[in-house]
């Protein structure tokens, strides 16, 4: 074990204190995410915790369609960060209609309704 | 038995039956459901007594094989409950028919039933309660609007690779809605058109309310047989060809390309199982959660070219009259989606290869391919061959 914790409390301990970490594998290098206690691509159970460069692109985007009095309309997007994996997220800084897939985006720590969240702004250039 | 294809033709649907299908306002899952399996045993020629095997399945209950065990009054010898989602009771089949082939029961009934259209008190609550039990730690975090939200994820990538469009999306409901117009038992069955289903309110890009399944109420159960014994009984048998299933993953982030689904893996399976492809298809149901799962399953099944879904269903190419007839009952777009879907397909499937579909029955229907989908992001499929005695 290279943690005290399980891997999801790890994850969420340090995205609380405000550090957005993810796993790399020690054994296949492949990083990994969401974070997990075996390595899915080679299977061994070493999992380092590295912080991401925090850039990454759009690889799909909708907008959920809520009342304005609830809130307005807000993105979804999944974003596929440098390192090669992928999270669901909100692109923040544009209308949510304006997301578009191939954008390039950088990561930021928001507080969410549920603790702190990571979502993106974009970096105003393409893939 | 050597291999799965030696299960090709040995057992056989031979009853069929739905109960509550749109509305059933002050009943239970479970009524509708018994009312389902009662009409699927009758339809047989079987009795109750006959039935020793139970398949099933409910999104409220994990352990719902007891429940309907109980209130059936029946001892089955074969249990089988996997839940895997909407795709859950077409993946019964093939647990069933080893377990026909074995010997270990005589007759399984696969049965399902959901009021969630009606039953509305404390819904909000039985919502929050399964995001306490069964989080989805990563994701819930954005408040994606699930289903919706993770197959809009999946139908914007599309689109951005391969040029769908929302025409093509509404194509699959204005087809969906053309086929309920000729069922009787079809909830939504007013005129659609195209243009209507673009200029609906939208509820998560690019769907609006009409890329979207029904939330009806209704039942659905089926008989499976051994072939030997399904021969005399009421109807002609509808044979069981293949069954195949797969999983890859649960949420719509873990999804390696948005735009291949487990399909592709149980449909070639199914397939060679059969000694079928796409081209010996008379009929086909195909699990239409949202108008991209049509799309993307005619690709991932073979029907047509991965990215080539859109132009495949232009021009009414699936809708009545058109060059291959899908979802013929009108779907969970158009016809009944309380929940979970998959057991329909099947009713309607075995209807069509009978040629009890009424007005709207596929001439000379032989093979039938029903594909069932499951989870928030076409996480679990299902793909089954059908066929009549002419297929065997």
């Amino acid at each position: 074990m290279t943690s005290i914790l399980g891997a999801e409390a790890t994850y969420f301990t340090a995205l609380s204190a405000g550090n957005f970490i993810i796993q790399r594998c020690t054994a296949c290098s492949k990083h990994v995410f969401f974070p997990r206690e075996i390595c899915p691509h080679c299977r061994t159970t070493v999992l380092d915790w590295v912080q991401p460069t925090g850039t990454g692109t759009v690889y799909s985007t909708s907008t959920v369609r809520r009342k304005p009095e609830l809130g307005g309309d807000y993105d979804v997007s999944l974003v596929d960060l440098d390192e090669g994996v992928r999270m669901m997220t909100r692109i923040d800084g544009i209308p949510p209609t304006e997301v578009r897939i191939g954008m390039r985006v950088r990561a930021e720590i928001v507080e969410g309704k549920a603790g702190k969240t990571v979502v993106f702004r974009p970096l105003g250039e393409m893939a | 038995m050597n291999s799965l294809i030696d299960l090709r033709g040995s057992t056989a649907i031979v009853g069929v039956g739905t109960a509550g299908c749109g509305e059933a306002p002050d009943f239970s899952d479970m009524e509708v459901l018994a009312r389902a399996a009662h009409a699927a045993v009758a339809d047989s020629g079987l009795t109750w007594d006959d039935i020793d095997g139970l398949a099933t399945a409910n999104l409220n209950s994990p352990m719902w094989a007891l429940n309907t065990a109980e209130y059936l009054n029946i001892r089955p010898r074969f249990i089988e409950t996997t839940n895997i989602g909407g795709s859950s009771f077409i993946a019964h089949l093939q647990p069933a028919m080893l377990a026909l082939a074995s010997g270990q029961c005589n007759a399984v009934l696969v049965c399902y039933g959901s009021t969630q259209r009606t039953q509305t008190v404390g819904r909000r609550e039985k919502l929050l309660a399964k995001q306490l039990i069964d989080p989805y730690s990563y994701e819930a975090p954005y408040e994606p609007f699930n289903p919706p939200t993770s197959y809009a994820l999946i139908a914007a990538r599309h689109m951005h690779q391969y040029g769908t469009t929302r025409r093509h999306l509404a194509e699959v409901a204005v087809a969906a809605r053309q086929w309920a117009q000729l069922n009787p038992e079809a909830f939504a069955r007013a005129p659609l058109t195209i243009d209507e289903v673009l200029g609906a309110r939208m509820i998560a890009d690019p769907f609006s309310v009409y890329d979207c399944c029904l939330v009806t109420d209704g039942g659905g159960a089926f008989v499976l047989v051994r072939s030997d014994r399904a021969r005399g009984l009421k109807h002609k048998p509808v044979y069981v060809l293949s069954n195949a299933t797969a999983v890859w993953h649960r949420q719509v982030s873990s999804m390696a390309d948005l735009t291949v689904s487990p399909a592709a893996d149980s449909g070639p399976r199914a397939f060679q199982a059969a000694g079928l492809t796409p081209k010996d298809v008379d009929v086909v149901q195909l699990y239409d959660a949202f108008t991209i799962n049509p799309i993307l399953f005619l690709e991932d099944l073979g029907f047509c070219a991965k990215g080539e879904g859109g132009s495949f269903v232009e021009a009414g190419a699936i809708a009545p009259g058109g060059r291959l007839p899908v979802n013929t009952n009108g779907g969970g777009l158009s016809c009944v989606h309380p929940n979970m879907y998959g057991v329909f397909e099947i009713v309607e499937a075995v209807r069509q290869l009978r040629g009890a579909a009424g007005q709207r029955q596929v001439a000379n229907a032989r093979v039938a391919l029903v594909h069932g989908n499951g989870g928030i992001s076409a996480a679990s499929q299902s793909t089954a061959l059908l066929g009549t005695d002419l297929a065997l």
